[in-house]
């Protein structure tokens, strides 16, 4: 009698579920807040086309920025701050015009002279630009136009799948 | 005078990124524009490349100013039973 020797086979683990698409996760996350904006009572008025446009904005980059794991990339990140900066300004400064403070632009100037130029125009487009060497810029700008262009298709295709 | 030759020499010694590398980053970031994708050339120059970024992400942001407006619209457009069901969907 030979002893069964049963070999014990654990059942495969599932397998885990296939991430979510970039395009998947903007849209999850952007039309959230696009339900919150719009059912939110204080700018359901007619008044409020203007307000909540801008908020609708302002949902748009936040929950790009969050799509992408919000600290996990610098753009995301100065992305988030400069949004929640806007946010406490606007709150605490809601009579005062907004003044623009341009400052830390002496540091910038004598920064390494790399043979491609106009970088600087790129450095004020992408958020937190401003601060990285051409290789990390390079970098961080693609990835910033893969997520804006993904944004704008997903806007897009709410804006078409609505409008009557 | 000798302070320029030093710091020209210490610019080229921080610059560490290989030639390579950057144009590796700008190719890739290339197939990503539309504008130059669409042309045959592969060869667009960096400057080239990097002055359609600045225009293609600035078109990018206009558009969705023009579909925050669009999206906001909607709402105040469509009747209240229409947005009724839109907000119902949406939650």
């Amino acid at each position: 009698m030979a002893p069964e020797d049963p070999v014990t086979v654990s059942p495969p683990p599932p397998p885990p579920p296939p991430t979510p698409s970039l395009k998947t996760k903007i849209a999850r996350r952007f039309v959230k807040s696009l339900a919150e904006v719009w059912t939110s009572r204080k700018l359901a008025t007619e008044g409020g086309v203007r307000k909540r446009a801008r908020r609708i904005k302002i949902a748009a980059y936040s929950s790009m920025a969050r799509a992408v794991g919000g600290s996990r990339r610098a753009w995301s990140r100065a992305l988030l701050a400069k949004l929640q900066g806007r946010a406490k300004r606007r709150c605490h400064l809601r009579s005062q015009r907004c003044l623009g403070l341009k400052r830390k632009r002496a540091g910038s100037r004598n920064m390494v002279r790399n043979e491609v130029s106009g970088s600087d125009k790129l450095r004020r487009l992408v958020p937190g630009g401003k601060a990285m060497d051409l290789c990390n810029l390079l970098e961080e700008t693609s990835h910033f136009v893969q997520c804006l262009a993904t944004q704008v298709k997903v806007m897009q295709s709410i804006a078409d799948r609505y409008s009557v | 005078m000798s302070s320029r030759r030093s710091r020209s020499r210490q610019s080229e010694a921080v610059s560490g990124i290989s030639d390579d590398q950057i144009a590796d980053l700008v190719s890739k970031l290339q197939r990503l524009i539309p504008e130059i994708r669409n042309r045959r050339s592969d060869k667009a120059s960096a400057s080239k490349v990097l002055q359609e970024t600045c225009n293609y992400i600035r078109s990018l942001h206009r558009e969705v100013d023009d579909l925050s407006e669009r999206l906001s619209q909607l709402l105040a457009d469509s009747d209240s039973e229409q947005a009724a069901i839109i907000r119902s969907l949406l939650m």
